[in-house]
């Protein structure tokens, strides 16, 4: 077959929204394009964004789902703020989307739905196919539903069943139009619906035909290439947070030699950690599905006490109901891992946006004075050494951690670079065996006596002879443990549970400032997911010339030991967070450092564009010069973000 | 003591638990805590009861956990020379579950109140027993809040006036036995703080039973509800206010007729279902009811449960209502994960090297490129 040569234009990045109703198939469709862009070798960063309702009335702006792929021919750090390419399956899916788009994007549209109903209920009242509202844009129409309904007419399906093949004909076009290898989805489909042949065929058969319309056609003149990305040696792999989450709980239980013990409740952004860890029994790993998020933690404490590590996996408002176990835990001193990925609150908020406003709860959402130290990954791929990371902190310092995630770094998904084994740490549990107080007829066994060093208190577990104890929410007396309601003892026993805390400060890292030039004044802080954007933000404002510092906290509780002198170098610190500034509350109450804050709560990340505006302002001030960050602080497809 | 359970093959409750040849005695059970109870609780009779039983379990001290919530009765675990978690208020079973799970080699009871069990914990109850996890529940039950003095129970008769229901209190009480046999227990008896004998021989019976046993005791509060079960209790009425059920025996109670049958017989009650309370004189032998605790279906033990007064407790039946085999949760979860473990890292074998190589195998699974 002989097709006119398409011109082929080399481009170093792309953003992608496939965009439509909840049961187009969009998670899908942009999944896949992520895998076949993963193995083409380019550096992505994903953006899921789909409604709380499973089904959502049909057509409507609630209804619409999307998924978008950032993929470069260099290191990203984003999803990307603006999409150079909309794929809108109906009319609420453009209608929805087209506000994010920047001039120029191309729009894909499936014409198929755009019937004067479906206008209506997205709310247009004139065909905007027909008319110049999309003039700015580089629009094509396709009836992506009618030429797939064609081209599976030979499987004698259903007219329903042969549309809703449509989304594999939208990622077929487009992975002709990108170049994308596309015989991992071909195995991928084959595999799906290896049990009913004729939509396995459909499938296939919309997929190619999809691609093959991009070749044909004279409407797509041109195929784009986005080389792949030079990244640091090693194996990698496509992750989400919630699946780096997981692995990284069975990594930790093999590192410590524990099995691992999942008590939890499934909840909108963080059930996929349990369906996950459910698969993994192999490992020793057991996942409780209780009957509220109470029993879940509360059987993650039982476990253990019975020398297993506990783990509870929740988002917000779990948290807020198992805050009273979490606080038996910090009394009883056992290992505990509880896990937020947080969603926009409060209440039940927005289960499916993400959010950063549990920071605060993490730290003192308990009664009483009861620490508990908190981890944050910084991207879905940070989540593996995340988790290792607590389970590291609870296991030798025998204390309950929190562990934020959120639901963009839980959906969101970027080459990994998969650790070999002997990079994790290896974690003691360091099991308590032998009595401890006195000696011969008068030995002991004190369950509160501490290791100097960590001031840990000694696991004894059910079964070890000699060792039996009780334990419990009472207040402790020092050493023996038996219930103590003495002030003084009270009073040392809360000190000494936060010094307990206040130590681990000794075997967490320096906290790190990237600032290349050394001339920085302003220092840019951020924790959890914001790394993307706020990275980007600053790589914008470099570009333009100017100096600017950059650290991000993976240790919320305690902060590194240098982190206030850290501080004290900079004349000003911008601390962008999705909330309304809670670490910059911690940072002024701690370090007495006016940290400014950059906050958004819209339930979506922060834009790197908005963020290196921010930045500017106050690279700005402090430097008492008109910042102008030029094309580097606009969107376009040459800048490297 | 036995813990023969008369059902072929049933493995008992504490079958995975390792024994012990040395003496015991209940003195090895006894910690070194002062027992803090007010004089003349009930709860000193339970104490005292259970510690002079566990020997008798054979088991090794170590492997015995006591866990419970928050209440009078809730500090029983501070008094016992066992492992022991006096945990937060309702999720004892919770916490019970998880270390029943984890460890098929413990003896796991659990000591709750009416309170504890059935008010702030009552989800936690009722979904322990519909699993069926592997533990005894100790309910003591005075039908009163105790610890914080005095406030009506889920237990309380309506109407009953406290420091929170000065003109009486609206709520209709729970029946513990017939909850429990609602969610299915798989084993469920009532028994006396003061019949120690009667209380042993069902802590036996529990403790033997694999599966979540459910024990409700009748439990004095001499200070805030003194004289709540005086009717079962006293020698002048006790025959005919307590329904003794033992299985296979027929139902009889109240004063003794001369061929030693109580003058008061259980029938079943064709107009609704249930079970009614008849004199014995004026039913034929073959119409009084024999008792079937490991009847199925567990509506007969349900219709027995509905004739316990739900005012003052001048009627309740005492036995053991219901003693079922049934697969339990924690023995279904472990050979889960027994199953899905390679036979290379069979529990015991150090299996580190092979738990790596599995590990690395797994996150290096799925679709990977290599960078040189």
């Amino acid at each position: 077959m002989t097709q006119p040569a398409k011109q082929v234009k080399q481009l170093d990045r792309v953003i992608i929204r496939f965009a439509g109703d909840s049961g187009d198939g969009m998670q899908l469709t942009g999944d896949r394009f992520t895998q076949e862009t993963a193995a083409f070798g380019n550096d992505l960063v994903t953006l899921p964004n789909f409604p709380a309702e499973i089904r959502a009335p049909q057509g409507t702006l609630p209804g619409v789902s999307s998924f978008q792929v950032h993929f470069a021919d260099h290191d990203i750090l984003t999803a990307g703020d603006t999409p150079d390419v909309l794929v809108a399956m109906n009319p609420a899916a453009l209608r929805a989307n087209l506000g994010d788009l920047h001039r120029g994007a191309t729009i894909i549209v499936d014409t198929h739905d755009f019937t004067a109903r479906n206008l209506t209920k997205a709310g247009y009242t004139e065909n905007p196919l027909e008319n110049d509202s999309l003039a700015e844009y580089a629009l094509h129409t396709v009836d992506l539903t009618g030429m797939t309904v064609e081209a599976v007419k030979e499987f004698g399906l259903s007219r329903k069943d042969a549309s809703r093949a449509k989304n594999m004909f939208a990622l077929g076009l487009l992975s002709w139009m990108y170049g994308r290898p596309g015989e991992s989805t071909i195995d991928f489909l084959s595999r799906k619906f290896a049990k009913v042949p004729d939509i396995r065929d459909a499938n296939v058969a919309a997929f190619k035909a999809g691609w093959n319309f991009g070749e044909t056609t004279e409407a797509f003149a041109v195929q784009y290439e986005v080389k792949p990305a030079v990244l640091p040696p090693g194996t990698y792999r496509n992750i989400t947070g919630n699946l780096a989450l997981a692995y990284g709980l069975v990594a930790g239980g093999v590192q410590s030699g524990l099995p691992v013990f999942l008590g939890t409740y499934p909840i909108t952004p963080a059930s996929d950690i349990l369906h996950e860890l459910s698969k993994h029994k192999s490992f020793g790993v057991t996942t409780f599905q209780a009957e509220d998020e109470i029993a879940g933690v509360g059987a993650a404490i039982g476990a253990s006490y019975a020398g297993h590590l506990g783990v509870t996996s929740t988002s917000g408002p779990g948290v807020a109901l198992k805050s009273e176990a979490i606080g038996l835990a910090v009394m009883t001193e056992l290992p505990l891992v509880v896990i937020d990925v947080q969603r926009g609150g409060p209440s039940t908020g927005l289960p499916t946006k993400t959010e950063q406003a549990d920071l605060l709860q993490a730290m003192f959402g308990r009664n009483g004075e009861a620490p508990v130290p908190i981890v944050a990954p910084q991207s879905p791929g940070d989540c593996f050494a995340a988790a290792v990371e607590a389970t590291r902190i609870a296991v030798t310092y025998r204390t309950p951690v929190l562990l934020l995630s959120d639901g963009y770094l839980a959906n969101g998904s970027e080459p990994w670079r998969v650790p070999t084994i002997d990079e994790l740490p290896v974690i003691d549990p360091d099991f308590a065996t032998e009595k401890n107080h006195g000696s011969g007829e008068d030995a002991e066994f004190w369950p509160y006596l501490r290791d100097e060093k960590t001031l840990a208190r000694p696991w004894a577990i059910p079964g070890t002879p000699g060792l039996e104890h009780r334990i419990g929410g009472l207040e402790k007396g020092d050493g023996h443990g038996n219930i103590s309601y003495d002030p003084a003892n009270h009073d040392f026993m809360v000190r000494t549970r936060q010094a307990k805390v206040d130590r681990i400060a000794e075997s967490i890292p320096l906290v790190e400032v990237d600032d290349p030039s050394g001339e920085a004044k302003v220092l840019v802080l951020g924790w959890g997911s914001t790394y993307g954007p706020i990275g980007a933000g600053v790589r914008r404002v470099r570009k333009a010339g100017y100096h600017v510092a950059q650290a991000h906290l993976r240790h919320l509780n305690p902060f590194p030991s240098n982190l206030g002198e850290v501080l004290e170098g900079y004349d000003k610190v911008l601390v962008p967070e999705m909330n309304l500034g809670q670490l910059s509350l911690l940072l002024r109450a701690e370090y007495l450092v006016d940290a400014v804050g950059y906050n958004h709560v819209r339930g979506l990340p922060l834009k790197a564009t908005d963020l290196a505006h921010a930045i500017g302002e106050l690279v700005g001030q402090a430097e008492g010069v008109d910042v102008e960050l030029g094309v580097w602080g606009e969107p376009t497809q040459k800048e490297h973000i | 003591m036995s813990t023969d359970l008369g059902l072929p093959g049933l493995r008992s409750g504490t079958e995975l638990v390792p024994t012990t040849d040395q003496p015991q005695t209940g003195k090895d059970f006894t910690s070194d805590q002062e027992v803090r109870w007010c004089p003349g609780c009930g709860d000193y009779a339970v104490l005292k009861a259970v510690q002079s039983f566990l020997p008798d379990l054979g088991l090794r001290r170590e492997n015995i956990v006591f866990v419970s919530g928050i209440g009078c009765s809730s500090r029983f675990p501070y008094y016992l020379d066992t492992y022991g978690m006096h945990s937060i208020h309702g999720r004892a079973p919770s916490i019970a579950t998880g270390i029943a799970t984890a460890r098929e080699d413990l003896s796991v009871w659990v000591v709750t109140g009416d309170g504890d069990a059935l008010s702030i914990g009552g989800n936690h109850l009722i979904h322990a027993l519909r699993r069926n996890v592997n533990m005894t529940i100790l309910l003591f039950n005075n039908r009163i809040y105790g610890l914080t003095k005095g406030q009506y129970s889920p237990t309380s008769e309506t109407g009953k006036i406290t420091k929170s229901t000065p003109m009486g209190s609206l709520d209709h009480p729970f029946n513990p036995v017939s909850l429990a046999l609602g969610a299915e227990a798989s084993f469920v008896a009532r028994t006396i703080d003061s019949d120690r004998k009667h209380l042993t021989q069902v802590l036996a019976a529990a403790a033997a039973h694999r599966g979540t046993s459910l024990v409700e005791i009748y439990q004095n509060c001499p200070i805030f509800n003194d004289g709540a079960f005086d009717a079962i209790k006293s020698p002048d009425t006790k025959a005919d206010a307590i329904i003794p059920l033992v299985h296979g025996e027929p139902v009889t109670f109240g004063a003794r007729l001369e061929d030693g049958r109580g003058a008061k017989a259980l029938v079943r009650d064709t107009a609704t279902g249930g079970v009614k309370v008849v004199a014995t004189a004026d039913v034929a032998a073959g119409d009084i009811l024999v008792h079937d605790a490991h009847n199925e279906d567990p509506s007969t033990a349900f219709a027995i449960s509905r004739l316990t007064a739900a005012d003052y407790l001048d009627q309740s039946p005492i036995g053991i209502f219901r003693q079922v085999e049934r697969p339990t949760y924690d023995d279904a979860a472990r050979e889960q994960v027994a199953a899905a473990t390679p036979a290379s890292a069979s529990p015991g074998d150090d299996d580190t090297a092979d738990r790596a190589a599995r590990l690395a195998a797994l996150i290096g699974g799925g679709d990977t490129w290599t960078i040189l």
